[in-house]
């Protein structure tokens, strides 16, 4: 040991350190992530506001276990808010008053609470949508991607039980609905049900089992999840966006200390700051004005938050169908469906992706650099079409808000949806992809005569020209990052030279159609030659123009005759 | 089988850094360091405050701010003064940080995606090893029973859930009514007579002897299926109901009719009455029972009518069950049929 440095280290007051390193080493170690280089984008800050809302949610939701009760034991409230008083509810209900009404600060931590949820759900659900159009989760980032989506799956649970905790009225309704649910699931239901309910509905051990499955369980699990997720960011380093200088071999950004250890740390307290605003400004869940749960009343208007609304749509949207199979069994498919196998599939479908586009387009080489959306017009037309899908059953989860609201007939509304949802996303993929081709065009354009400069000049002869500029090296190297697209597949040949029929040739040529359908219809880059003709052609133009000006002015100068 | 992109994007130089004010003008720089100074004055300044808000506002006076009306002062000076002081360190930091700090982009090489071939067939040499000194190849025997307990061990731990709650038996098909069973009026808990209930008019209602089994029971489940609803219409206005052929009594006794209140889509208590329709809505899904009609589902998602509770009148003239439900009430089941 070189009493040097440890001198040095300790001089510069980092005694604890020393004592820590002399018995885990980790200067060398430290030293080299000082310097990791994170790129620096405004969409890369969706997965941190994710983040920091799930430490939030840990910190308020700790401080309200303090004084939840989650017991469904029947109490006769006497507590600060007027209007319940003596009335008959469940204890987890009553404490939730205390908490809100008696407790300083606690009607600002549920709120927090239930901002940061909302938050939390919001922030997952952009970053993956980032993730999705960028490309970011192809080669070697598919595990990565998996957990995203497995996170994204328990934050919805995690927030559908907190969200039921509380015993009012509205949740237990939400209850009372996933317990429908469940007993539409065929051969186990009723008695996964009675498992989970310990008995009938709603019994009185539910609250306390969902308790500890909200505030361990499943936090726990997103917590080990978040921890892998970061891990590979980290051992993989972070995607970056084309741009000058930016190759799939380096990484451009600032330095883990100090630029990054501020930036990022101060918005780690911007996002516990903006939720606490919000918990003091804005209510929400006022559960005081629902009422406790009694199981045979309802409000009209019941809506969830807003990350269940597309469940809640399908529900709705549902035709009726129930079948009685040979046997004297019941299938619910009006409740099945929409609330069970179409997550299902949704779920699973997200999760296989990035194996399913990497098995149609063949392209298996590993990715550093994002796309731009316009780049792979395909997925970026299958991303939007998912997404009004979506955002139809979302709309349809308020159907009833909207026939009120606008004074419509909700049997309307909901015929409107049911047809939507099968005519809207197939429009919107197509047009979302002649928009990414349209860009793609555009791209090629500025690359081959330079951007429009918006200057209008006139010529002597009186014809009028715009401008155009060339484009700056960085828009150059953004444009030309699309070289790196993957060619459509070749079509297979159906026999061999020898006339055998080529094994999985009906694979193949799926893989190869699927291929020209990805990467088929790009817009063609300009080659150099292409582009030496476009600057050819403008020098020769601006000759001509300087031409005309010259003689112009010659003339102007010359005397008169 | 390789991938050949279209073409190949060309390597650029990093772009030109362009100082900013502050690294070039020390007056902008000493500008910076005041505002980042002060930022984080104010949050003290705020941290502080939320101590004398927390002590110095009582919990339930409420104040009144324009746009949001009459609020509750404490969540208020408490949210905002809390936000503002984790804000304020937030906005320091990052002001600091775009300000003061570096701003030049440095560059770092990736390492190589994959381990080497040679550190994967080093990892296989050893693992080959490690595996033939077990000696599980010469010793199948081994294998095969750890591979057998492995598999047995986690069963004891599902077996563990049986008690979490017991077999649903027949309960889902059974609610408490009972033929002569009085029934109640839900808010009044008394019993009704037909000439009560005007035409026109739809109440809930339970069955007599609800309570006392809610309180031996200890939880809410009978009443979160024995839950109904009395309504009564002109009889010239009632198309059907459910009363089997072979019945000897109507089940509607004079344009009074009962069905069960627990929507057979989910489970939502249904809510939304149109009296001129006679159309029953379910605020959670919109399943609408068209209760002149047998109750049977005219739109949404539910699939079956709303199973009619028989009534008649006692001998004192208040409205009973003829029988109990003769279909399960509430969402279906598997079993159900």
């Amino acid at each position: 040991m070189s009493t040097d440095k440890v001198n040095r280290l300790e001089e510069a007051g980092g005694v604890g350190y020393v004592w820590v390193d002399d018995r885990v080493p980790a200067s060398g170690y430290l030293k080299k992530q000082f310097n990791k280089v994170f790129p620096d984008h405004w969409s890369f800050m969706l997965g941190e506001i994710a983040l920091y809302s799930f430490i939030l949610l840990l910190l308020s939701g700790t401080f309200l276990s303090l004084w939840f009760k989650p017991s469904m034991i029947e109490v006769i409230y006497d507590g600060s808010y007027a209007p319940l008083n003596g009335v008959h509810m469940s204890e987890a209900y009553a404490s939730t008053l205390d908490i809100s009404f008696d407790i300083r600060g606690g009607l600002l931590m549920r709120q927090i609470h239930h901002w940061g949820a909302l938050f939390f759900v919001a922030a997952i659900s952009v970053h993956l949508l980032r993730v999705f159009f960028t490309g970011a989760f192809r080669k070697p980032r598919e595990t990565n991607w998996v957990i995203g989506v497995t996170l994204l799956t328990l934050a919805l649970l995690e927030g559908f039980a907190g969200y039921s905790l509380p015993d009012d009225l509205l949740s237990g309704t939400g209850l009372r609905i996933a317990q429908g649910i469940m007993l539409s699931i065929p051969v186990v239901g009723t008695y996964l049900s009675f498992f989970i309910f310990g008995g009938e509905f709603p019994g009185t051990d539910f609250i306390p089992r969902l308790y500890t499955v909200h505030v361990l369980l499943v936090p726990g699990i997103i917590l080990a999840l978040i921890t892998v997720h970061l891990m590979l960011v980290w051992f993989q380093k972070h995607t970056q966006f084309p741009g000058a200088g930016r190759t799939e071999r380096n990484v451009v950004g600032y330095p883990l200390f100090p630029v990054y250890t501020a930036k990022a740390g101060g918005f780690f307290f911007v996002v516990f700051g903006i939720t606490a605003l919000m918990g003091g400004l804005f209510q929400i869940n006022p559960i005081w004005m629902y009422g406790p749960y009694i199981p045979d009343q309802i409000t009209a208007g019941s809506q969830p938050d807003w990350y269940i609304g597309w469940l809640e749509g399908g529900l709705r949207m549902m035709p009726n169908m129930e079948w009685v199979i040979p046997g004297g069994y019941t299938i619910s498919m009006n409740v099945l469906f929409p609330s069970l196998i179409l997550p299902g599939i949704i779920f699973t479908a997200m999760a296989l992706y990035p194996w399913l586009e990497a098995w149609a387009t063949g392209d298996r080489r590993p990715h550093h650099l994002l796309d731009r959306p316009r780049n792979a017009p395909t997925r970026t037309a299958i991303g939007a079409m998912s997404l009004a899908f979506y955002g139809l059953l979302w709309i349809e989860g308020g159907n009833d808000i909207i026939a009120n609201t606008f004074d419509l007939n909700v049997f309307a509304v909901t015929w409107a949806m049911r047809v939507a949802l099968f005519v809207v996303p197939p429009l919107v993929f197509v047009f979302t992809r002649r928009v990414c081709l349209a860009l793609q065009r555009r791209d090629r354009d500025k690359l081959l005569h330079g951007y429009e400069s918006g200057v209008i000049k006139r010529l002597p002869s009186g014809k009028y020209y715009e401008q155009h500029q060339p484009i700056s090296d960085e828009e150059h190297a953004v444009i030309m990052a699309r070289a790196a697209a993957p060619k459509p597949l070749p079509m297979p040949e159906k026999y061999d030279d020898k006339g055998v029929k080529q094994k999985w040739y009906a694979v193949k040529m799926t893989q190869a159609k699927l291929s020209h359908f990805f990467y088929g219809d790009q817009v063609p880059m300009p080659t150099a030659a292409e582009i030496e003709e476009a600057r050819h052609h403008e020098a020769e133009i601006t000759a001509e123009r300087d031409d005309e000006i010259e003689t112009s002015q010659a003339e102007a100068l010359s005397p008169r005759q | 089988m390789t991938i050949e992109p279209t073409g190949e994007a060309p390597e650029t130089p990093l772009p030109v850094h362009h100082p900013r004010r502050s690294d070039i003008d020390p007056r902008a720089a000493k500008r910076a360091e005041r505002q980042v100074g002060f930022l984080f004055l104010g949050s003290g300044l705020a941290s502080i405050g939320f101590i004398v808000a927390f002590v110095a506002t009582p919990i339930d006076e409420s104040m009144y701010i324009p746009f949001f009306g009459d609020v509750n002062a404490s969540n208020l000076l408490l949210g905002l003064l809390m936000g503002l002081s984790l804000f304020l360190i937030g906005a320091a930091a990052i002001h600091w940080a775009k300000k003061l700090m570096p701003d030049v982009e440095i560059v770092d090489q990736r390492k190589a995606e994959a381990s080497t071939q040679e550190a994967r067939d080093e990892l296989l040499d050893s693992y080959v090893t490690g595996i033939d000194q077990t000696g599980v190849k010469r010793r199948p025997f081994i294998l095969g029973s750890m591979f057998g307990a492995l598999a047995l061990v986690g069963l004891p731990a599902i077996v563990l859930l049986r008690d979490l709650g017991p077999l649903p038996g027949n309960v889902l098909r059974t609610t408490m009514w009972t033929s002569g069973m009085r029934i109640l009026v839900a808010e009044t808990n008394q019993p009704i007579r037909p000439e009560d209930l005007t035409v026109g008019t739809l109440i809930s209602a339970v069955p007599e002897g609800l309570k006392e089994v809610m309180e031996e029971e200890g939880n809410l489940n009978e009443l979160a299926k024995s839950a109904v609803m009395l309504i009564r219409m002109d009889p010239s206005e009632i198309v059907s109901d459910q009363t089997p052929p072979d019945a000897e009594l109507p089940w509607t006794y004079q344009g009074i009719l009962c069905f069960s209140k627990i929507c057979t889509h989910v489970g939502c208590p249904l809510g939304l009455y149109e009296q001129l329709t006679h159309h029953m809505l379910c605020p959670c899904h919109q399943s609408t029972f068209d209760l002149a009609n047998s109750g049977n589902v005219i739109f949404g998602p539910a699939a079956r009518s709303l199973p009619q509770l028989a009534i008649t009148v006692d001998d004192d003239g208040y409205l009973v069950a003829q029988e109990g439900f003769t279909e399960p009430v509430g969402p279906s089941f598997w079993e159900r049929g």
